[in-house]
């Protein structure tokens, strides 16, 4: 039997209502947070893991991050030992459909090894071509130096091959790797000077 | 009614998606694949057992002007819960659904089983009520994703069994519509020659 609409039973009912909820959701916010964390520092880490030389740190525990003309982007240092082998350097641009979000890994010399996709929301089937297990797209970057390497499709008068259909995705691919070098440049920079330091 | 026939109502007579119709937002927007189909659909099926459960034992004491509001905290509230879970133990399928896991709160079946249903019957029974809706949701989904996937990329259930793409226009929006349209006559069709 529903009880009557009085405005003493309405307030009351709501405020029982939205208390258990949120108590509902607190407990299970509780419970959960720890195994989130744990699943997005693995999904980070795997992501370190494809495009970084070989390390033995934990890179998400070192992240730091540098500023770019306004921006900041989140910087992974890989390391074997006390010694940095490479950097993955987390990147963004504007694509097709949105938000572009790039791994990219250099060594010390600054070559690429290798760019992994975190997120993305090109067209299926055209832009989506940038994801390694789709096309072969990526793979031309894998070894380059950015500094011989022209990081601009050829239209542009660049050397990377745009996918077919999607000169806006590559564009904005090329655009994010840039980034990502300029980055990597400005912590190559930053860690020979505090190496000078030490010595 | 008899449990069993609650159970086989949501999956034929009352098929959310193939008769009443509802609920097209997730059905067209997610089943680019049959597994996102099916765990969309999976998903869908927990809230809706739980809030109708929830809400069948709560709605003799909600005064009958603010149930609505009621029952969509309710809602709300396990959909919360599903997305910690999903984000916590599926961070795949939690990505690739992304924004239409809270959008399960607006879903019209949750809402509308709520109403419909679970506020006028016992526990048990919304329960049972929840698993047949939930059912048929899945397997529409399910089934609507598998064709999609077959046609736009020549696969299914993510394995490969044709080289080369397939009809892209299926894994985009305009494939949706004709997938779900062609799947609706082929349901009716078979619906109306069983009864």
């Amino acid at each position: 039997m529903a009880k009557e609409s009085t405005l003493k039973n309405m307030l009351l009912t709501l405020a029982t209502v939205t208390f258990i909820a949120s108590a509902l959701m607190g407990g299970a916010y509780v419970i959960t947070k720890g195994p989130i964390d744990q699943a997005m520092t693995a999904k980070t880490n795997s992501a370190i893991a494809s495009v970084s030389p070989s390390f033995n740190n934990d890179p998400s525990a070192e992240q730091f991050t540098i500023e770019l003309s306004g921006k900041s982007y989140k910087v992974y240092p890989a390391k074997e030992g006390d010694a940095i082998v490479g950097y993955a350097v987390e990147t963004y641009a504007s694509g097709f459909g949105g938000r572009l979000l790039l791994m990219v890994g250099f060594d010390r010399e600054g070559q690429i090894k290798g760019i992994s996709v975190l997120s993305h929301s090109e067209t299926p089937g055209l832009g989506d071509k940038i994801n390694p297990s789709k096309s072969d797209f990526s793979v031309q970057f894998q070894g380059k130096d950015p500094s011989t390497f022209k990081l601009l499709v050829k239209k542009d008068g660049g050397d990377v091959d745009a996918i077919t259909a999607s000169t806006i995705t590559s564009r904005a691919y090329c655009d994010a790797v840039t980034t990502a070098w300029e980055v990597f440049k400005k912590c190559d920079v930053q860690n020979k000077e505090s190496e000078v330091n030490h010595e | 009614m008899s449990k069993f026939n609650l159970l086989t109502r949501g999956i034929i007579k009352e098929n959310p998606t193939f008769v009443l119709l509802l609920g097209m937002c997730p059905t067209l927007g997610t089943t680019t694949s049959a597994i996102n189909g099916l765990g969309m659909g999976v998903a869908t099926m927990f809230v809706l057992i739980l809030s109708n459960m929830a809400i069948a034992s709560i709605s003799g004491i909600i005064p009958g002007k603010v149930r609505i509001p009621a029952f969509i905290v309710v809602i709300a509230a396990f959909v919360t819960v599903l997305q910690f879970v999903m984000q916590a133990y599926t961070p795949g399928l939690y990505e690739t659904l992304g924004i239409f896991i809270p959008l399960i709160v607006v879903n019209c079946i949750v809402l509308g089983r709520a109403e419909a249903f679970a506020s006028k019957n016992s526990v048990s029974d919304s329960a049972m009520d929840g698993v047949g809706i939930g059912l048929g949701f899945t397997l529409s989904l399910t089934v609507l994703g598998a064709v999609r996937e077959v046609l736009g990329s020549a696969s299914l259930f993510g394995f490969k069994f044709m080289d080369g793409d397939g009809m892209l226009a299926f894994v985009l929006a305009p494939g949706a519509f004709i997938a779900l349209g062609y799947l609706l006559v082929l349901f009716n069709k078979l619906k109306a020659r069983i009864s």
